[in-house]
């Protein structure tokens, strides 16, 4: 595997390879080892253009814990800053020797752009691109369900996971439909009509309006960010009246299985698509997801970057190593 | 220029050969002329490809086309005219502009260059250009259009409609509602939706075009619908002919053999307004210009610079190269698919585009008119390669496609404007 | 294809190694068995039962991974990951047994004393191998060996276990008989 720019570039074999090596380094993280030398001698850059400290933090700590390199290069441009920059950006990366890059934009398509062969040698890893994907996202999604409904191992075949609210601008929500169903969970979205794109019904997911309706099926419940903005574009009328449907309270948790799970891709909209009673129940596992970030995006750089690259077998037979 | 071409055959398979005096077909030779003798080889012979949507990007954006480097690939695709639309810069809305673009295509010579008006100022949308100026200067405008842009406001399009029908003008719209397509990427549809990519609906341009010929039924005027690409559309102008409605509608070769799912590789190449749609579109489009309810093929032809192109979707600009490869996508979709005849296609580029525009020397093989034909093979194969196409700019969507059909010589007024040898 | 130890031979040598690892640590309280997965785990754990009937007392035992220390990982494609598990007082003062199955370049070992290294600091750090085949590239030796076995570079040595092969021997590929 060279790149990882979306779910669908991973077999399922493929993904739980990388979860349960995930599993393997969160336990030796959490007792015994916090940083190996697998990755030394390697470069991994952080190419944000969209701004994401939780992201970008959690990608680096991997990194280090491997032994990288890592450079942070925050290119904040604005979201219709054109032509040369991202390809002179990659042009460069690929002149400071990069073996992999880590690249946030505010363009769906940009990480596939960037991972042109023309471009770049190194791998891409999306870290979010638009409205399109968040791979690593959905990996420790799954990660996190897997660990505390399926201790861990094997597939999720058998839960049903709900995801709330804006899916039509959540490149969350598409990477999780996405690898939730590889791994045999049945996904049901919840969001107002217009908050789901035309052709969703060609996700194999179940589409429904009421939340009060699908919270007692669901042995996960993943809310998704809503911003504010939305309401401009007339997607719906007011925040309250969002909150008021879609939003996740107190009332509502006491409709979920007591062994259900809340989740949330962060940051949060306390008070609009999730109460702060809700995020801080006991149900909740927010602060874990952020934890597992870490293990998962070690194990991805761990089979990005551990074994024999691309780069490597052209150096090599280019005569140096 | 006095020619005489021998060993052609003509659009209906049959032998064919041309006399040719002082740039004009004439019947038989006059004794005591010397004619140049050129042999066709057993090509076909057709009049001069007419496009009646073209973007030459001259005055303003020299950088992406001239009218020289347009003309240029213009005359290597078969067309002996073109018409240059006006979203310039200065956007076409004055005598002044409009003259100035036919006069660079008159100086360079090599196809009639034909300006297209803006409908208003600017294309701001809200005041009506100067519409008889430009009718009555040396550019003759008769078709006015917005391009790139909706007319969207109804009194605007009606005052248009009406206005031009003192010179029997034509108002072509690009059909696009502008409130359903703000930072609209690609066709909405399932595609999009797996894409992260903001949809562009049908409806937006089925909207207008049903608005527009509502509106040309009322006030009796002449309608043109640009780039018409959903199956949606044609339904509503085919009802609309059956009414008797003034309107003529006009399709891309892309959009005769492109379908949404090529955005999935994220190529900016494949971004073009109005967008690639689905495949029950095309084969729409494709019936619908068979059966004559679409009346002509036009190349919206939009040469882009490189940096416009190589960088993420969504800061691309749209469109994409036609001229040089038109006759080709047209053969491949509808002749070599047993849509239509070769006839039935050279109808569809050459003579009713020139007779919708009114442009009188192009469209026909006839005695009087003046010389404007091309020689094709039928029979060769070529691989389209973006660095050796004759425009400016490399944005086509065909890139090493192995197309049907090569242009191999074409003759503007008599005289040789085109020899695909003569570039070896 | 020839086998060079059988089932009995096997357990009779991994007898004699528990009985020389109690023998050099004065008994089992301070040692704490280490095996490198797959095989060198499985013979750990057989070690650690053989010891406990001796001892009548438990004896500290877990698996220790080496692949992330690994000095050939960039040669080839990513390789999975095996489970690491240290028992709950970790590794410091104790003395620490790694096992293996086979033993030839060290390089393992290295990899092994690196892993060590990031986990605690032990008393001392010992080695038992089933089989020692020779061509050491590195200055690493074997404390209790199970059998010496004298190897050409191009032979290979394999260690199958009932466990996982469902069969007790040791067999050396690539030798001619003699």
């Amino acid at each position: 595997m060279k790149n990882l720019l979306s779910i669908n570039d991973l077999s399922k074999a493929d993904a739980l390879e990388i979860l349960d090596t995930a599993v393997e380094l969160s336990r030796l993280s959490e007792n015994t080892v916090r940083k190996f030398p697998t990755l030394r001698g390697r470069t991994v850059v952080n190419l944000f253009f969209e701004d994401s400290t939780r992201t970008r933090i959690s990608f680096e700590a991997a990194a280090k814990r491997l032994s990288a390199d890592v450079i942070n290069f925050s290119a904040k441009g604005s979201s219709l800053s054109k032509g040369e920059s991202l390809k002179d950006t990659a042009l460069t990366l690929q002149a400071m020797g990069a073996d992999a890059v880590i690249i946030r934009h505010s363009a769906s398509g940009a990480a596939h752009q960037l991972a042109r062969q023309e471009w770049m040698k190194g791998s891409v890893i999306n870290a979010g691109d638009g409205t399109h994907e968040h791979p690593t996202q959905a990996l420790l999604d799954a990660f996190t369900i897997r660990r505390r409904l399926r201790a861990d191992s094997g597939d999720l075949t058998g839960l049903s996971v709900g995801i709330v609210g804006d899916v039509l601008h959540s490149r969350v929500a598409r990477s999780n439909v996405l690898l939730l169903q590889k791994l045999g969970a049945e996904v049901i979205l919840v969001a107002p009509p217009t908050l789901l794109p035309v052709g969703v019904d060609s996700w194999g997911a179940q589409v429904r309006y009421s939340l009060d309706d699908v919270l007692p099926l669901v042995d996960a419940v993943m809310m998704l960010r809503v911003q504010r903005e939305r309401m401009e574009d007339l997607f719906f009328p007011t925040e309250r009246e969002y909150s008021r449907n879609f939003g996740l309270n107190l009332e509502r948790m006491n409709r979920l299985k007591n062994t259900a799970i809340v989740m949330h891709p962060g940051p949060m909209n306390r008070g609009l698509e999730i109460s702060a009673d809700s995020a801080d129940s006991h149900q909740s596992v927010i602060v874990e997801q952020v934890a597992n970030g870490v293990s998962v995006r070690m194990s991805v750089l761990y089979l990005l970057l551990g074994g024999a690259t691309a780069r490597d077998l052209n150096l090599s037979s280019a005569g140096g190593m | 220029m006095n020619l005489h071409v021998a060993n052609a055959k003509n659009v209906k398979g049959l032998a064919t050969e041309l006399w040719i005096e002082s740039g004009k077909i004439v019947s038989q030779p006059t004794n005591g002329v010397v004619y140049e003798d050129i042999d066709a080889n057993g090509l076909t012979l057709v009049p001069g490809l007419v496009d009646l949507h073209t973007h030459l990007r001259e005055p303003g954006r020299e950088d992406a086309e001239t009218v020289l480097s347009g003309s240029q690939a213009a005359v290597a695709g078969g067309y002996t005219a073109i018409s240059a639309m006006p979203n310039t810069f200065p956007v076409a809305d004055t005598a002044g502009v409009v003259e100035q673009v036919f006069r660079l295509g008159e100086h360079h010579n090599l196809c009639d260059v034909f300006p297209i008006g803006a409908v208003t100022v600017g294309q701001d949308g809200k005041h009506l250009a100067e519409l008889a100026a430009m009718y009555q200067s040396e550019a003759k405008v008769r078709i006015f259009s917005d391009d790139g842009h909706c007319v969207a406001d109804p009194l605007v399009m009606r005052r248009a409609l009406e206005y031009v029908k003192t010179f029997d003008g034509i108002i072509a719209q690009h059909a696009q509602d502008p409130r359903l397509t703000e930072s609209a990427q690609m066709n909405e549809g399932v595609i999009s939706a797996k894409l992260g990519l903001k949809g562009w609906p049908a409806v937006a341009e089925e909207a207008i075009i049903a608005r527009d010929v509502l509106l040309a039924e009322h006030v009796d005027s002449r309608l043109h619908i640009c780039h018409l690409t959903t199956a949606g559309g044609v339904e509503i102008v085919r009802n609309a002919k059956k009414r008797g409605i003034k309107v003529t509608a006009e399709v891309t070769p892309h959009h005769l053999l492109l379908t949404d799912d090529v955005v999935e590789s994220y190529d900016p190449v494949y971004k073009v307004n109005p967008p690639l749609r689905t495949l029950k579109d095309v084969h729409a489009l494709r019936e619908g210009l068979a059966d004559g309810t679409i009346d002509i093929i036009a190349t919206d032809h939009a040469p882009h610079p490189q940096e416009a192109k190589d960088c993420e979707w969504n800061a691309a600009a749209f469109g994409m190269l036609g001229l040089e490869t038109a006759f080709s996508i047209g053969y491949l979709t509808m002749v070599k698919s047993g849509l239509i005849s070769l006839e039935t296609l050279i109808e569809r580029m050459s003579t009713k585009p020139a007779e919708i525009a009114q442009y009188l020397y192009h469209g026909k093989i006839a005695v009087g008119t003046k010389a404007n034909f091309a020689l094709i093979d039928l029979k060769a194969e070529w691989k389209v390669d973006r660095v050796r196409l004759h425009s400016k700019s490399r944005n086509t969507p065909f890139h090493e496609m192995v197309l049907p059909g090569m242009v191999m010589k074409t003759f503007h007024n008599g005289a040789l404007v085109f020899d695909r040898k003569a570039k070896l | 294809m020839s086998v060079i130890l059988n089932a009995g031979e096997i357990s009779r040598a991994l007898r004699r190694i528990s009985h020389e690892i109690l023998e050099k640590n004065h008994g089992s309280s301070e040692v704490l068995l280490l095996g490198i997965p797959t095989r060198g785990a499985l013979l750990s754990q057989r070690i650690k039962v053989l010891i406990e009937e001796i001892e009548k007392s438990p004896v500290l035992a877990g698996t220790l991974d080496i692949t992330m220390y690994r000095d050939d990982l960039r040669m080839r494609p990513p390789r999975t990951l095996m489970p690491t598990e240290i028992p709950g007082g970790g590794i410091d003062e104790k003395h620490v047994v790694l096992v293996d199955d086979v033993f030839y370049s060290g390089r393992t070992i290295r990899a092994a004393l690196d892993a060590i290294n990031e986990v605690g600091r032990p008393r001392s750090v010992q080695l038992a191998v089933l089989i020692d085949r020779g061509h050491r590239e590195l200055p690493i030796r074997a404390d209790f060996v199970g059998k010496n076995i004298p190897t050409a570079k191009d032979e290979s040595v394999r260690v199958h276990l009932t466990e996982i092969d469902g069969v007790d021997e040791v067999l050396i590929e690539g030798r001619t008989s003699s």
